[in-house]
Order: C-alpha cells, then structure tokens, then sequence
C-alpha cells in the first residue's frame, strides 16, 4: 500500500492523465446510456470533477477540491492556469480572424457591460443582505465580477478580510454556474455561432467558468468566448477600485 | 517535426502573456489584462503566415491539435480542483450573487449578439463528433 502511494505520489501528472482518462470514459457512457447523448460526454465529465471537487473539499477542508489528497494533486498541475491557458490558446489554431472582427464591437461593449452588470447585481444582493459601506458593498459586486476582481478591490478599497472572503466565494459560485449552466441554457440564448460566444465570454468573464461551460457545450466554440473573457479580469481590476468604487461611493455615501 | 508545433503555441503563450501583464501595469493594474487573447491572436496570425509559406507541414500541426484536444480533459481536472466547498461555504449572499451575475450576463448574451451583422449558427455535429474530444 506504501508503495502504491509513493508511486502515485511521485508520478502525479501521469496518475491525473489515468484518473481524467477514466473520468472520461465512465461520463461518456453514463451520457449514452443516461441522456441518449443528449447531455455532452463533456458536460458529464465537468460535473462529476465538481462533485468529487466537492467531495475533496469537505474531507480534507483544503481549497483545491480533489488535488488536497496528495495521490491526487497530479490534477491541480493539469487543471492548473497554466497547461489550461496553453490548451485554450491552443484551440484557436484553425480559428477564423474575419469572425473576430465581426464580433469586434459586441465583443469589446460586452466585456464592459459584463463587468458593470456583475457588479451591480453583487452590490444589490449585498445591500438586500444589509451592507451599507461602499467599501463591502464594492467588494462584494467586485467578487460577483470573478473571484480575482473581488479581493484586488476588496484589498485596494480597505475592505475587512471576511468581506473579501465573501467576494471569493461569490465569484467561485458564478464560476461553477457558468461550469454547469451553460450546456442547458445555450440554446435558450442563442449560443450556437461565434459571435454569440464572444458576447457570451465578455459578459460572463469567469475564465474558468466560461472555458468549462463551453467545452461542456460545443468546443468549437471556445477560442471566441474564450477570447474576451480572457480581458473580463483585467478590465474588472481596473474598473472596480476605482470608476464603479467612486461612483457607488458617490450614490451611497461613505 | 511535432515539437515545432508545441514550441509555436510555447512562444506565442509566453508573448501574449507578456503582453498582458505589460498591459497591465501600464493601466495600473494587479492582473494579466488580455494575455491569453493575444497569444490566440498571434497563434492565428504565425500559424496562417507560416502555413502560407509552406513551412507549417502536417506534423508541426499535430503539435498544435494535440493540445487542442487535451483541452476537454484539461477542464475537466480543472473542475476537480475548483474549491466547490468553498463556494457553497458562502451562504445564501455569495451563491445568490454568483448566481445574479450569472442570469443578468447570460440573459444579455441575445441582445449584444444582435450588433452588427447577423451570425449563422455552426453546422450541427453528429453524436460521435460530440462524443470525440
């Protein structure tokens, strides 16, 4: 048994490879025989690595879902930003730039529009849950943004550090809602072409979320709504501490 | 050569990144601000150049399709290792935001899809291209 984890243990990449592998193969078949292929062998996959996700969490009380296990933290190099950029850049070999350019302008007012319309959904739940300082209040809008935007404004407004943590929590929800709704409401919002996708990406911005929720969808769509949600988080720092701060600060008061 | 492939998407991921993270200190701020956009541009761009000239044969593309298709398995040990508990330790504020900010994009998503010329959804996929990722 010692052995057995000391193998895993120093070969991690290669174990997330056999574990994801078989991940694979079980969610294809649960998806033909479950939903007759109507619900992607992919989407299958996404929510069963949520819910083990889930799962590793509870147990080990660590915040890398399933990798806290040290047989398993081959999955956190696999997932990690890192191979998950390389692979997502990688998806727009073969992508046609005249699409781009078509959903310029779209793309460009929905990462804008996406940041601002996140923010304000965040900062009115939070004032319904009864924050009433722009500094929580903006935080907390910030985090609704994606969970990197709510601790830089949180940090930069003065923000106290359970505020914080709530924006981080926020953001981590609209990651895995993005994750598992988008197959299911795809349809719905017309999201079946590429210039839906780069509005799509722009208006979500969680690059997680929106990576996950279109490869759970259709992939050939992943390099346009990959596109813009890969500038969401950096327009959101920008814009969070100081227009959208100053101007709530502006309607609240202190 | 395959590894020409992986070495191009190496290059062009680094100097989007780069890109990005200059960005983003021009602008002031803590993050990489379009990063991996632009390496997706450049990749577009190097790859139509190079193709052009003759000098991206079958091989060095398979470098490049490769990671392309470890991109599903990629997201699924990224879902895996998404601090879900965390999320649900929220409470009632943080998933209702999540999920506010969710609604109020994903309900837009028509409305901006609307500027501009009108797009054709892509052709269907047939179950095995759906199953193949």
């Amino acid at each position: 048994m010692d052995t057995l984890v000391s193998v895993f243990e120093e070969n991690d990449l290669v174990v997330a490879f056999a574990l994801v592998g078989g991940l694979m193969l079980v969610s294809g078949w649960l998806s033909k025989k479950l939903s007759r292929g109507r619900l992607h062998g992919s989407a299958v996959a996404i929510l069963l690595g949520l819910v083990l996700a889930y799962w590793g969490g509870t147990v080990t009380g660590g915040e890398k879902g399933i990798a806290d296990f040290a047989v398993f933290s081959g999955l956190g190099l696999m997932g990690g930003a890192m191979l998950r950029d390389f692979a997502i850049v990688s998806t727009a070999y073969g992508v046609d730039l005249k699409e781009i350019k078509r959903a310029g302008l779209s793309g460009a007012l929905s990462i804008v529009l996406g940041v601002v319309l996140s923010f304000v959904v965040g900062v009115v739940i939070a004032a319904l849950f009864g924050y009433t300082d722009a500094a929580s209040l903006a935080t907390i809008g910030s985090g609704a943004a994606t969970y990197i935007v709510g601790p830089v404004t949180g940090t930069a407004v003065g923000a106290s550090s359970d505020v914080i943590a709530l924006s981080v929590a926020a953001g981590l929800v609209k990651s895995v809602v993005v994750m598992v709704g988008t197959p299911l409401i795809a349809p719905l919002i017309g999201l079946n072409n590429p210039k839906s996708a780069m509005a799509f990406g722009g208006l979500l911005g969680t690059t997680s979320g929106v990576a996950g929720g279109l490869a759970a969808t259709d992939k050939r769509l992943v390099p346009y709504g990959a596109m813009t949600a890969t500038f969401y988080t950096g327009i959101g720092c920008l814009l969070g501490p100081s227009l959208l701060y100053v101007t709530l600060r502006a309607v609240v008061g202190g | 050569m395959v590894l020409y492939g992986v070495a191009a998407l190496a290059v062009c991921m680094l100097a989007g990144t780069l890109v990005g993270e200059v960005l983003g200190i021009a602008v002031g701020v803590d993050a990489n601000v379009g990063g991996v956009g632009f390496a997706m541009i450049m990749l577009v761009l190097v790859s139509h150049w190079l193709r052009g000239r003759g000098k991206f044969p079958e091989p060095t593309e398979q470098g490049v399709l490769f990671w392309s298709a470890m991109y599903i398995p990629i997201v699924v040990a990224m879902a895996a290792t998404q601090d879900v508990a965390g999320a649900i330790a929220g409470g009632p504020m943080a998933i209702l935001a999540g999920l506010g900010a969710v609604v109020a994009g994903a309900a837009l998503v028509p409305v901006l899809a609307r500027i501009g010329s009108p797009a054709e959804p892509l052709p269907p996929q047939d179950a095995d291209e759906k199953q193949e990722v």
